[in-house]
């Protein structure tokens, strides 16, 4: 072997870790060379969305089912998290750890008989679910503060350190979304992700290879669930100030579109699809006006012309094409 | 007659027809055509579903746009209210049909999800471009006949109510003559029951869909344009609307059309009730809880198979 | 090894299957023959658990298994292949395979995600025999092809891949040369008798009666439903009800 193939051995042997070390490069860097609160805020969002995302990701991509209320279990992170750090003084951490827990067994509640039934149900329990919360929300004003939001939610501390600025804030989301990236990349590169891939490809199949495809969806929605929850308590505990307008029916529906421009199932595919639809705003001067045009548009052109998602479509063309190239040259 | 002074006036009407002993009643009726507009979005969710197989959420927004094509042929075609009523319905099967044609037919996949996620994104389409014609503000139009209540036993009726009453059962019959007595009914039905089997016989898949996207438009557009007098008109009035249409679709069975009529007369009326004795702030939610929990317990809906 | 006692299965009151019983011998290559629409595939879907028998008992070593969910069933060592291809065709020929070690790859998703030293020493003995079994079908050049490009014969061992790299108990195969050419037939022929000299315990549906009689140790005849013989490969082929199954009709239109 040449010292040229030894290298390029060892890069595709630790594509994943090496590509990882990079984006976190990026974001140990990204403070040094703009520390404009602004653009902090819009890439604290980006992690955020990312959390959401990565999980709902999985649970499209790997269990088939659809989620049209993925913004529930964000809202119920963030407000669950707020009202027992503030009302009750617990401490962020705790209570942040108490609401994932909630929520994982809600999730469980709903997931266990709803994804027992075949077809898409799920995605109509988990919308009414949402609309459910989001009443709640508005309308239970002494805890929830109602329609104009809750304030005053103590950020996150170590010690006596406080994460209350925005570069201490950046740090500690984006440790916290890339932690959740890693965590799910070895997750689908493992047996238990293959078996995954096997329920979203075909449900009798992965059966008879031995993978319990009722409890995989289960878990898979119960973790995307949690992973909304921590996202939402995030949310709540580095803006200090959270509205029942973040967690409505449409902000479900806008994780749904950063899922499929991300692709379904595709880890990196869900950074990219959470970062790409929070910046779209900045790029658009006029977007306020066509919001819906321009996220219905891209939803349904990627759903038309690449089914699987855009970056795991352009990914699976290349995939195929690469494949009959290296069997055309050997041929 | 003012829109404001209008509305105005609708809010005294209702709070001097609560008279005690009446209330019950009061409420069922109430319940009654809420309920009716439900069973028809509801009937709309079951056309396409039983077609398609998927859960098609631009029912949704159908609902809105009849309101909204009702609002223009009154007041800036100036038509009488029942030309005006047909003209909106038909726009609104007509919109329906050419998005299926144009949205969801050249989809390069079969998979139901994806399908489902298309019928999403050309929902949010749809909502999008009733907010840049129509604005975000929010309208009302007037009832189809006159706003006098009528007595009923003791309770009062608005006239609107009688209305919905009346034109959902005429649309329900239509409906059934038309999966009865038609060819192309009698196809759709095929369709329902074996998809592969009619493709084999020769049923063309692709007029049974349009087909279907017409009826599911006109469903919804008829929902909307005898709602909207009683709420208010907006460009998401749909979105609540529809999905407590697509409850009831499930709380009756979904796909079956009985099912969805009965689902939707039985929602409205546990909401009504619920509202009158228990608490209206939650009024919303009632319908979803009854969902979720009918997913729990009985998935298959009362009359589901 | 494998057992069945009076399987039947009803489809909406249809009886597919009346009173099927026979015995699968540890060791040896049973096939199941029979006409089309004589209830081979609804028999093994019931063996698998992928649509379980109305009435009826199947052992498997002595363990009820005619109630458990398809995984269970898999679990116990019974892997099978499908008539109509069941691979993932976005998922690369490798991982295709890697999917029939999911048994033995561990459940857990807490230990998948921290992927800690021993789950990435497993893994990678996971890969070395799938590798392996690539190797024996003749399919290493195309490990990492997706499965969905692939011919259909490429296919067809892939499957066949799948269901023997995880060295099950019992193999289920569910015509496995449908549709192959006849070099293609006969390679498939061959792994067949380097799995039975191996010892490997086989159940195989089958319409080519050369491969059946060449490969089989017992034949069972299934006829409407109905089991109506089974016997060594020879005692089979001189039996009047077998001939009557497959040539009587052709009497009756004479």
């Amino acid at each position: 072997m040449t010292s040229i193939q030894r290298l390029l051995y060892f890069l595709t042997l630790h594509r994943t870790g090496l590509a990882v070390c990079m984006v976190s490069l990026g974001a140990l860097l990204f403070p040094v060379l703009d520390d404009n609160p602004y653009t902090l805020g819009l890439s604290h969002l980006v992690a955020i969305n990312t959390l959401v995302v990565l999980g709902l990701n999985l649970f499209i991509g790997y269990a088939g089912q659809i989620s049209l209320g993925h913004a529930t279990f964000f809202g119920l992170g963030a407000y669950g998290s707020a009202i027992i750090s503030t009302t009750w003084a617990v401490s962020p951490w705790l209570s942040l750890i108490l609401v994932a827990l909630c929520v994982a067994l809600l999730a469980l509640v709903i997931g266990i008989p709803v994804l027992r039934l075949s077809g898409h149900y799920l995605a109509m329990a988990t919308l009414g679910l949402n609309f459910v919360v989001y009443t709640i929300l508005i309308q239970w004003d002494e805890v929830t503060g109602g329609p104009s939001g809750f304030a005053g939610i103590p950020a996150l501390s170590c010690a006596d350190f406080v994460f209350d600025t925005p570069v201490r804030q950046h740090y500690l989301l984006w440790a916290f979304a890339l932690g959740a990236m890693l965590l799910m990349l070895n997750l689908v590169r493992s047996g238990v992700g293959r078996g995954l891939a096997a329920v979203a490809g075909d449900e009798i199949a992965a059966s008879s290879l031995g993978v319990n495809t009722q409890a995989a969806k289960v878990k898979i929605f119960v973790l995307s669930a949690v992973l909304a929850s921590l996202a939402g308590s995030l949310f709540a505990h580095s803006f200090g100030y959270i509205s029942p307008d973040t967690f409505g029916i449409f902000a479900s529906t806008d994780f749904v579109i950063m899922v499929v421009v991300g692709g379904m199932g595709s880890i990196w595919g869900a950074a990219f699809g959470a970062a790409f639809l929070t910046l779209l705003p900045e790029w658009m001067d006029i977007f306020d006006t066509y919001k819906d045009l321009v996220h219905g548009g891209i939803l349904v052109l990627v759903l038309m012309f690449l089914p699987q998602g855009l970056v795991t479509g352009l990914m699976d063309m290349l995939k195929i094409r690469w494949a009959l190239r290296r069997h055309n040259a050997s041929a | 007659m003012s829109r404001q002074l209008w509305l105005a006036s609708q809010d005294t009407k209702l709070q001097d027809g609560f008279f005690v002993h009446t209330d019950f009643l009061q409420f069922i009726l109430s319940g009654l055509t809420t309920g009716s507009i439900y069973a028809l979005i509801a009937l709309g969710f079951c056309v396409v579903s039983n077609t398609m197989g998927i859960v098609n959420f631009i029912q949704v927004d159908f609902v809105t746009l009849g309101g909204m094509f009702m609002f223009t042929s009154l007041f800036t075609l100036g038509l009488p209210a029942l030309p005006a009523l047909v003209l909106a319905v038909a726009a609104v099967a007509l919109v329906a049909m050419v998005l299926e044609r144009i949205g969801l037919r050249p989809a390069r996949s079969a998979n139901h999800l994806v399908l489902i996620f298309l019928t999403v994104g050309l929902s949010i389409i749809l909502r999008g471009l009733i907010k840049l014609v129509w604005g975000t503000n929010r309208m009302a139009l007037p009832p189809l006949s006159s706003d006098v209540p009528v007595q009923i036993l003791g309770a009062s009726v608005l006239p609107q109510a009688l209305w919905i009453f009346g034109l959902t059962m005429l649309a329900i019959a239509v409906l059934t003559w038309f999966f009865h007595r038609t060819s192309l009914g009698l196809c759709m039905r095929a369709v329902a029951v074996n998809p592969t089997a009619a493709a084999v016989v020769g049923i063309a898949s692709g007029r049974i869909r349009l087909t279907s996207y017409a009826i599911a438009g006109a469903l919804g557009g008829l929902a909307g344009v005898l709602v909207t007098p009683i709420t208010t008109l907006n460009y998401d009035v749909g979105v609540l609307l529809g999905l407590k249409g697509f409850a009831a679709a499930i709380l009756g069975g979904f796909g079956s059309f009985p099912g969805a009529i009965l689902g939707g007369l039985g929602l409205g009326l546990v909401e009504s009730v619920s509202a009158g004795y228990l608490s209206s702030a939650y009024k919303d939610v009632v319908a979803f809880v009854l969902l979720l929990l009918v997913l729990c317990v009985r998935p298959k809906g009362l009359l589901g198979r | 090894m494998l057992q069945l006692n009076n399987i039947s299965k009803n489809f909406a009151g249809l009886p597919a299957l009346c009173q099927v019983s026979f015995q699968v011998p540890q060791g040896q290559l049973t096939a199941l023959i029979g006409p089309n629409g004589a209830g081979k595939s609804t028999l093994i879907n019931c063996i698998t658990g992928v649509a379980p028998c109305s009435s009826g008992r199947i052992s498997f070593d002595q363990t009820d298994i005619t109630a458990l969910p398809a995984h269970a069933i898999t679990r116990l060592g019974i892997q099978r292949t499908f008539q109509n291809l069941r691979l993932f065709p976005r998922l690369s020929v490798l991982d295709n395979v890697l999917t029939g070690l999911t048994c033995e790859g561990g459940s857990s998703l807490f230990m998948a995600m921290l992927r800690l030293p021993y789950l990435r020493h497993r893994e990678r003995r996971l890969k070395l025999r799938a590798l392996e079994a690539l190797d024996r079908y003749g399919l290493t050049a195309k490990a990492h092809w997706p499965a969905g490009v692939l011919a259909y014969g490429d296919k067809k061992r892939v499957e066949l891949a799948r269901a023997t790299v995880g060295n099950p108990r019992l193999l289920v195969l569910d015509e496995p040369v449908a549709g192959l050419n006849a070099e293609e037939t006969c390679v498939v022929a061959e792994h067949l008798r380097q799995l039975r000299r191996n010892g490997q315990t086989i159940v195989l549906v089958e319409h080519d009666m050369d491969l059946v009689m060449n490969a089989a140790d017992q034949v069972v005849v299934l006829d409407s439903g109905q089991c109506i013989a089974s016997g060594t490969p020879e005692s089979v082929q001189r039996n009047p009800m077998v001939l009557e199954a497959y040539l009587g009709r052709m009497e009756a239109t004479a």
